[in-house]
């Protein structure tokens, strides 16, 4: 070992610095390997998705954002791939927020220590790492056969909920917990009961938290293909679902919520399953959108958390 | 308030019952949200255990699980699971060789060495990654990487299991870095001050002080890493092909036990037919796999967490 010639000879300078020497080389070595590791590495991700990029330049227009889906790759598009993302994502947020943000305020500010709170506790960190095609068997053995439901919107937009309700369940907590004690005594202080501390003191401090939670999980639902797969949406959609306003009263409908559908994921997969490199292309181009999507929406929560960490009080 | 002008410092009995009456339905609703979670795990275990119940009545459970031929599809029908399995397996082994090396190092780095300026750029740009919906890298594997892997090995078909291996590799490399990254920060300064004290050099510190010291969480990283890698769907599904295959070699396609599920639901699956229930018995085993690696990653985090 170094250690003992160093104790034998403590006044060998030139030992010493040779030492030393070698040691900051050594740490030169490592920085330069994982500096290497971690850029080749990012460099590689990069220039796939660029590939994907110039693959797909071609075919992303407004005839492509505007066109169904077509077995003549020249006039294919996804109008009904995308709409449906768009209705499937407005029923995973009405689900998730509520019960999410439900569930964390309960957790946080709530519940007491004991094994129901345990069980609770144990149980949200599992869900978040269940495989989400587990998701699509719940959604296909029980909503699907059980319940009696079809390849609808809304069940495909539950599924999605619950698979992101442990992102939000965390975010939630995390932004309550972020908040300081005082904020929650000075409320009691001035006569609020539990209730009111949280809807009109603690909810609105914890706003961007939750929703930086809750674009990330929808980002997360966005990209999901597995479990929308397994409740079978059809992968060939050239029709919109019934819009929901209409021109005779009561001028809203929710027959959108039961229309078949496809989704963004799976007509990018469709694509990619087929051997024509036309479709290829499609598929590329239904990628540039998905993945543009997801990382705006990733990016707005990065940016909404920074700006959050720049004020860390409360309101 | 009307109750508040009557008399500014009491509030009448009336608003207080009303006020404790909504305080107590909200604590009602909130309980239930929270409980919805774990319905969501009830549902999940009934409807896998309920399918596989009528599967294992027709089929031995001991078949499944050591048989070596899966044709569930096919007139001759075969119900072991192991050619399932084997992919599952070869492809996470490829995934985790990629991933833990550079998963490790890329935590230590960030960890002990970066500047502070460029963590807070690559924590971010790590998220970001994380995002990246699975059926583009799916495409990746098979347009992309497939292809180039061509080139090095000649005879490597266009389905197979080391190119979705890697990209899934590159896949959950963020995660686990970001995971590991967490566990070595909380480590103490003081045990990295008593190890300069020493004489140790910025190295050594991380290899001998640090990583010994986030030892569980790091190991935890690895498992949850290994999970997400056996669930994954779509990379499997898109570029390991769908031929159930009992084989460990890398270079040859096979369908994994994700890649199945997605095969069969694509068909039109009818209720109480074998195919449907296959699929069940199918997910129970993953369930089962996923769940228990998620818990030894649990365990072992919160062990972590104890120490420090």
């Amino acid at each position: 070992m170094t250690h003992t010639t160093l104790a034998l000879n403590p006044t060998d300078d030139r030992h010493l610095s040779g030492l030393i020497q070698r040691s900051q080389r050594a740490d030169l070595i490592f920085m330069g390997i994982s500096v290497m590791v971690l850029t080749v590495a990012i460099l590689m991700l990069l220039s796939l998705i660029l590939a994907m990029a110039v693959q797909g330049a071609s075919v992303v227009d407004g005839q492509f954002l505007t066109s169904f889906p077509s077995r003549k790759p020249e006039e294919a598009g996804i109008l009904s791939a995308w709409v449906g993302s768009v209705a499937v994502m407005i029923v995973t947020a009405v689900l998730a927020l509520p019960l999410g943000v439900g569930a964390g305020i309960y957790l946080e500010e709530y519940a007491p220590q004991n094994r129901i709170t345990d069980l609770i506790e144990i149980n949200v960190t599992n869900l978040a790492g269940v495989p989400s095609i587990i998701y699509g068997l719940l959604a296909l053995g029980l909503f699907l056969f059980t319940f009696g439901m079809g390849q609808w919107i809304a069940v495909a937009g539950l599924v999605l909920a619950l698979l992101i309700l442990p992102v939000v369940i965390v975010s939630t907590r995390e932004a309550l917990r972020s908040i300081p004690g005082s904020v929650r005594e000075g409320a009691h202080a001035l006569g609020a009961d539990k209730w009111q501390t949280v809807s009109l003191y603690l909810l609105p401090a914890a706003r961007p938290g939750i929703l930086t939670g809750l674009i990330v999980g929808l980002s997360r639902a966005i990209g999901e293909t597995a479990p929308v797969i397994t409740i079978g949406a059809l992968t060939y959609i050239a029709f919109l679902p019934p819009s929901p306003v209409k021109t005779t009263p009561p001028f809203v409908s929710f027959e959108w919520l039961t229309s078949p559908f496809t989704v963004l994921p799976i007509q990018m997969f469709n694509w990619i399953s087929r051997p024509q490199s036309e479709f290829h292309e499609l598929a590329a181009g239904a990628g540039i959108v998905l993945l543009g999507l997801t990382l705006l929406m990733n990016s707005l929560a990065i940016y909404i958390r920074y700006r959050l960490r720049k004020k860390p009080t409360a309101k | 308030m009307a109750e508040s002008q009557a008399n500014p410092v009491q509030p009448s009995d009336a608003f207080l019952r009303r006020r404790r009456r909504k305080g107590l339905l909200m604590q009602g609703l909130l309980f239930a949200a929270a409980s919805i979670s774990v319905l969501v795990t009830v549902g999940i275990v009934y409807v896998l255990v309920r399918e596989s119940i009528t599967f294992f009545q027709e089929v031995s459970i001991i078949d499944f699980l050591t048989g070596t031929r899966w044709t569930p599809l096919f007139a001759s029908k075969h119900f072991g699971i192991w050619p399932l399995l084997s992919a599952t397996i070869t492809v996470s082994a490829v995934a985790l060789a990629v991933a833990i090396p550079g998963g490790t190092l890329a935590a230590i780095y960030l960890s002990e060495f970066a500047p502070n300026r460029l963590r807070e750029v690559i924590k971010p740009v790590l998220e970001l990654l994380e995002g990246i919906p699975t059926v583009v890298y799916g495409y990746f594997a098979l347009l992309f990487v497939t292809p180039l892997l061509q080139l090095v090995f000649p005879d490597l078909g266009g389905f197979n299991l080391l190119s979705p291996g890697l990209v899934m590799g590159i896949m959950i490399l963020p995660y686990v870095t970001s995971v590991s990254e967490d566990a070595m920060r909380a480590v103490p300064d003081g045990l990295r001050e008593g190890a300069y004290a020493l004489g140790f050099n910025r190295f050594q510190t991380a290899v001998r002080v640090v990583m010994p010291g986030a030892l569980s969480g790091i190991t935890a990283a690895y498992i949850l890493g290994m999970s997400r890698a056996i669930g994954e769907t779509m990379v499997v599904a898109i570029a390991a092909g769908q031929r159930a295959n009992f084989t460990f070699n890398p270079m040859e396609g096979a369908a994994a036990i994700p890649a199945y599920i997605v095969q069969v639901s694509l068909g039109d699956v009818e209720h109480g037919t074998t195919a449907y229930q296959t699929i069940f018995a199918a997910g129970l085993t993953l369930f089962v796999i996923t769940l228990t690696f998620n818990v030894i990653g649990f365990l072992l985090r919160r062990r972590f967490r104890e120490i420090y």
